[in-house]
């Protein structure tokens, strides 16, 4: 620095100190933008070694502290009703009318309040982020002739004795009622008998609902619908309820006087005040006998994430008092990639040769730790990045509620019956260890974050840690943009008229290549109205009427003075650099990749080639 | 003795009586005394009710009253002394005040009988009062009433006293009162130490008679409990108070059997003892009558009936514990007599050695259902967000009601809204919406009558009364208004300001529906209950709907030191910038470098 200033003529001298450092970094702004990549890309990497272990931070949870009630007689409970699910699919596997039965006397006979949430898979309102991804209702609707339209779910509550009713948990489970598994068997086991479990306890002070969402018109829809309707009035006039009794003509769902001991148990929309927090429950089989296993899914539309202490309480108690093996989710192909491991095995000499340095450090990176964080946090920024849900908890996250998907899988053989029931009483006392927590809350979450990575699932890195890197990364553009349109300038010190308006130009190009970016990022929503389209034809519909939009376009572009050509891409650059860092972004985070971003990556790219 | 009086005139009073007992003297004192007691009452009464959630319904009935003037001056014979003292201190005319810890099931534990609807009130604190006093001192009475019961009371009524927190409703609450003023705490923890109070306004407190029975372990332990108390003043009869305790409990079973609510599970059996832990033994011997009641309700009785037993008590399906001393029938709108049972057993004739025991053994299974109301109302918070919202109450009908029956097709059935809504919400009236059947409705084709009196910040909350005249063949009606939420200032925010904010219960009303039972007595005997005569007066159904629970904004409340330290900053640049500005002379410093610049070149 001081070497620069003495090189620079003494005019410089006057100027401000931050001129003069500004002045400085455009004048290296290569240097500079090379520094900050690497540093960005160094920190980028390190970031797992940054990640912090997890604690609870809302004390008022107080996860464990209580023994827990779960039982064996709870576990037989459980295993009863899913040999009765297994016994009805024998029966009769068409409709699933049986198991929605099944599942509503189930509910009733442990004192809840039942109804049944009906929806129309043609209600499910277009989502752009599942446009591309093929989802389950779109099956659903071309095998149907107009009775499978209409998704039953089953809906019970628990009122609280005692309680005020002002706020409830929500457990979700869902289910295939049309062709229903073993593991979604067990898992409508596990929720019924904590159900069962939670109708008799003292200790309850929120409502609790319980949800089996019909995965025959997708598992996030149907909980999606579900909500929709629990924050908006719901008539009983609607469309579904008509089709529903069409589709069964003996009228299962009303009537049926002897079940229900209050002769006025009217199917409407019940609700149970605030939600607090959200627990959808699966059980899935697993190939890997390694000990039972929880996977826990966080991740919400738009990057969005639940509380951290919801993930923390739910990894405290499945391994500190359950002894699950918990597990978030992660890239595969990364544990296996060599440049990690070496990266890995970099880090750990270089922290032993510090260590053998000066013993007092502690650092200490372990190379298998490295890689697996590094794959975690991958699979935490993607999923971020790519704003999809990854689980039927993603719609809760939408009315401001905590949720996560806690994916349950045995050691054994779901058909193990010894194994299963030590899975269940393990999986069932989880499940009652986070309800209760949440139960103890008397606030709704706010004490942890809402901005973080899981690199592990007791390994976190905050959004104060993780803006680092990003902003190291950024700080190239506005460098870059400035010296673009210094160098641009300098040589010219005089314009001509029209040289000095072809920023203009620029601008046009720029302003006609959003549009086209508006255009084809709006272009989804008239495609998925057409009708009977798979993914395949809808995503070639968009590729070609984003082409044939480009080329009604083109022609507005124009062509200017073609000598000027150097000159124009430069200015073009820095408005583009310019235009990309001037766009407010709350969070790096949330910041979704959309078309005309890559559209402006891949112009402000193409001269370098 | 009489010359030397005690404070308290129940303790000398129960001196007294022990002098009675050891010698014939002090005779003249005697008579004034008996002549007291004729005129001040107390009464116990206990109604026990099965309920076809199987649990039970206990409700306590205490009842005392006392002379228009005070014939001692200021003292009493069993009339509490801190109760009359607030009544003449405040000109109260009528008063209610009541805790409920949890919530009254009205699909399951009844909607439209007389014993539940007055009792079945908001969680909290609720408390209304109208008072004797010219219009401009009501508010500073209120205040003063509100400090007063707080402190009887052990609880946090007081917080009634801003001007924010009660509102004066006109009709939508009570029918035309321009003196009350109504009050309501959703988040009042209730527990024994309000209780406590309030048994000592009891002569006998908990020691004798059916308050004894009041175990705390077992109230506290209860699905549901409400206690109440109840203030009627006037010139003609005196003051009356009415203090009534209900609790729903849920009968134990073995352990760790499950409640099974399936159609083929016995009803559990239960009896005094189960429930509360103890057993009647004699009655408290200032009460004038002492009785417990034990209620079949009008299905269930009906489902008995039908077997054509001997005996309705014992038979087939259901035999009491006790043998009843009387029975009862309830008489229906034509004075016929109906099919709703009581029994009733005399407590004076229990004692230690033969202690009541009553209670029911259920023999065969049976479901009945209870009386519902004419609509089903529930409110609930639409839309999501920090930013806005909306209320909306849905009425839902039964179609049960024998009134839909016998009315005719065009009719049109009234309902009376009353809602109050603290400051920080703030409604907007004129976005209120009408669907009916989900159809929307002009408001001025479904609105009768209406009042609102819109927030003010930090001084008056909202209320809104409502009178609907909806037709009587609707399914559903949904009323819906909607909100923005307000910012509160730093210091009016609550401990655990993070849970959210109560927008106390709402009351609805069908003045068309009049719940009043009568019972077949035999007029010569004089029979007298005051829980009876409760029965026969006739009140309009009402409900309360729930407690909402809306999320605001709160602040980080670490934030503060975070603000502090960046205002600070920003203030700093600002004002070392501002001072660089307005000492630096541009046109100097710019011929300075001009005359540089030539002087180079």
């Amino acid at each position: 620095m001081a070497l620069e200033e003495d090189q620079k003529p003494p005019v410089a001298r006057k100027s401000r100190l931050i001129v003069r450092l500004g002045s400085f970094l455009v004048s290296h702004s290569f240097l500079v933008s090379v520094i900050s990549c690497v540093a960005g890309c160094i920190a980028l990497l390190m970031l797992p070694v940054l990640a912090k272990n997890t604690y609870v931070s809302e004390n008022a949870l107080m996860p464990g502290s209580a023994n827990p009630i779960f039982s064996n007689y709870h576990v037989l409970e459980a295993n009863r009703l899913v040999k009765d699910i297994y016994d009805k699919r024998l029966l009769e596997d068409t409709t699933g009318v049986e198991i929605v039965r099944l599942i509503r006397k189930h509910m009733e006979d442990v004192g809840a309040e039942v109804y049944y949430h009906t929806f129309n898979s043609h209600d499910i309102q277009f989502h752009p982020l599942h446009f591309f991804s093929s989802n389950l209702h779109s099956a659903a609707l071309q095998n149907s002739s107009g009775c499978n339209l209409n998704c039953v779910c089953p809906v019970g509550i628990i009122r609280a004795p005692r309680g005020d009713g002002k706020e409830s948990i929500v457990l979700v489970t869902p289910y295939n009622s049309e062709n229903i598994k073993l593991n979604e068997a067990l898992s409508l086991g596990l929720a019924y008998s904590v159900f069962s479990l939670l109708s008799r306890v003292e200790w309850l002070a929120k409502d609790i609902i319980w949800l089996a969402a019909d995965s025959r018109c997708g598992e996030y829809a149907s909980v999606a619908s579900w909500l929709k309707d629990y924050h908006n009035p719901v008539f009983s006039s609607d469309s579904g309820k008509i089709g529903l009794d069409m589709c069964y003509e003996n009228n299962i769902f009303h009537g049926e006087d002897q079940t229900t001991f209050d002769g006025g148990d009217y199917d409407d929309f019940r609700r149970a005040g605030t939600m607090a927090a959200a627990i959808v429950l699966k059980v899935v089989d697993n190939e890997r006998n390694d000990g039972d296993r929880l996977d826990i899914y966080a991740e919400a539309s738009n990057g969005q994430m639940p509380n951290l202490d919801l993930v923390n309480i739910v990894h405290y108690l499945a391994v500190h008092r359950h002894g699950l093996h918990v597990k978030v989710g992660s890239f595969g192909f990364l544990l296996r990639s060599a440049l990690l491991r070496y990266l890995g095995e970099m880090l750990q000499r270089v922290t032993r040769l510090i260590q053998s340095l000066n013993p007092g450090w502690k650092v200490g990176i372990n190379s298998i730790d490295f890689i697996e964080g590094t794959a975690t946090l991958a699979s935490s920024v993607y999923s971020q990045a790519l704003g999809v849900p990854t689980g039927p908890h993603g719609a809760f996250r939408d009315f401001q509620i905590d949720a996560i998907t806690m994916e349950l899988s045995p050691r054994t053989s779901l058909t193990n019956e010894n194994g299963i029931s030590i899975f269940l009483l393990r999986g069932g006392r989880l499940v009652e260890g986070v309800i209760r927590s949440a139960n103890n809350l008397l606030e709704k979450f706010h004490q942890s974050f809402f901005l973080y990575f899981l690199t592990a699932p007791d390994k976190f890195v905050s959004v104060g840690v993780y803006m680092i890197p990003f902003a190291l990364l950024l700080t190239p553009l506005p460098v870059t943009a400035a010296a673009l349109f210094s160098r641009s300038a300098a040589p010219r010190a005089k314009p001509s008229t029209s040289e000095s308006w072809n920023w203009l130009h620029s601008a046009k190009l720029v302003f006609i290549v959003h549009a086209w970016a508006l255009g084809v990022s709006l272009l989804p929503y008239p495609i998925s109205k057409i009708p009977r389209t798979s993914p395949t034809t809808s995503m070639l519909a968009w590729v070609t009427l984003s082409l044939f939009l480009l080329l009604t376009l083109y022609p507005f572009v124009g062509n200017s003075n073609p000598r000027a050509g150097d000159y124009r891409w430069e200015i073009q650059k820095s408005v583009i650099i310019s235009g990309r860092i001037n766009r407010p972004e709350p969070h790096v985070n949330h910041q979704f990749l959309n078309c005309s971003d890559w559209i402006n990556a891949a112009c402000s790219n193409v001269p370098y080639c | 003795m009489a010359t030397n009086r005690p404070r308290c005139p129940t303790a000398a009073f129960l001196l007294l009586l022990l002098l009675l007992y050891s010698e014939n003297a002090l005779h003249p004192t005697l008579a004034s005394i008996e002549e007291g007691e004729r005129r001040e009452e107390f009464t116990e009464e206990l109604l026990l009710k099965p309920l076809p959630d199987r649990k039970v319904l206990a409700h306590f009935h205490f009842q005392s009253s006392a002379p228009p003037s005070a014939a001692n001056g200021r003292h009493h014979y069993i009339f509490p002394k801190a109760i009359a003292q607030l009544v003449r201190k405040f000109q109260i005319r009528e008063l209610e005040l009541s805790f409920t810890q949890g919530r009254w099931n009205y699909e399951r534990w009844g909607g439209f009988d007389p014993v539940s609807i007055p009792n079945a009130k908001p969680t909290g604190v609720e408390l209304w009062a109208t008072f004797d006093v010219p219009l401009n001192e009501i508010d500073y009475t209120w205040k003063n009433l509100t400090h007063a019961l707080s402190g009887l009371f052990c609880s946090s009524i007081n917080f009634l006293e801003s001007s924010a927190a009660y509102s004066t409703p006109s009709w939508g609450f009570h029918s035309n009162y321009s003196n009350l003023r109504y009050g309501a705490l959703p988040r009042e923890a209730v527990c024994t130490e309000n209780l406590t109070p309030w048994l000592k306004l009891l002569p006998c407190r908990d020691k004798a008679g059916i308050a004894s029975l009041l175990d705390r372990p077992s109230i506290y332990k209860s699905h549901y409990h409400s206690q109440r108390l109840k203030l009627i003043s006037s010139k003609l009869v005196g003051i009356i108070l009415e203090q009534t305790l209900s609790v729903v409990l849920q009968p134990s079973l073995r352990r760790n059997s499950p409640v099974s609510f399936n159609a083929g599970s016995l009803q559990p059996s239960w009896s005094v003892n189960s429930l509360f832990g103890k057993k009647v033994t004699g009655h408290c011997v200032l009460a004038k009558v002492s009785r417990i009641y034990f209620e079949l309700e009008k299905k269930l009785a009906s489902k008995v009936d039908e077997l054509n037993p001997l005996n309705s008590w014992n038979n087939s399906v259901l035999e009491l514990l006790e043998v009843p001393s009387r029975e009862f029938r309830e008489l229906d709108a034509s004075n016929n007599p109906g099919s709703s049972l009581l029994y009733e057993f005399e407590v004076s004739i229990s004692n230690e050695s033969a202690p009541l025991n009553i209670g029911i053994h259920w023999k065969l299974p049976l479901i009945w259902s209870c009386p519902h109301a004419p609509f089903r109302v529930s409110r609930y918070l639409m839309g999501s967000g920090n930013e806005r919202g909306s209320i909306a109450i849905s009425l839902q009908s039964t179609q049960l009601h024998e009134w839909f029956l016998t009315t005719s097709d065009g009719c049109a059935v009234h309902v009376v809204i009353f809602q109050v809504v603290p400051w920080y919400v703030k409604v907007y009236y004129h976005t209120m919406h009408i669907f009916i059947d989900g159809k929307a409705h002009i408001i001025s084709d479904v609105v009768r009558k209406i009042q609102i009196s819109p927030s003010e910040d930090k001084l008056s909350p909202g209320s809104m009364e409502l009178m609907l005249s909806l037709p009587c063949n609707i399914h559903s009606a949904t009323i819906i208004v909607d909100f923005d939420k307000g910012f509160l200032h730093i210091d009016e925010y609550p401990p655990d300001a993070n849970q959210g904010f109560d927008i106390p219960s709402a009351l609805v009303t069908f003045p068309d529906f009049y719940l009043s039972r009568k019972y077949q007595l035999d007029d010569s005997m004089q029979y007298k209950s005051t829980l009876l005569s409760k029965f026969q007066e006739s009140n309009s159904a009402k409900r309360y709907t729930e407690v909402l629970l809306v999320p605001l904004t709160t602040p980080d409340f670490s934030m503060p030191y975070n603000v502090i330290t960046f205002t600070c900053t920003v203030l700093a640049l600002y004002f070392g910038s501002m001072l660089n500005v307005l000492r630096r002379r541009v046109g100097q410093e710019e011929r300075l470098s001009k005359s540089k610049g030539t002087s180079i070149f």
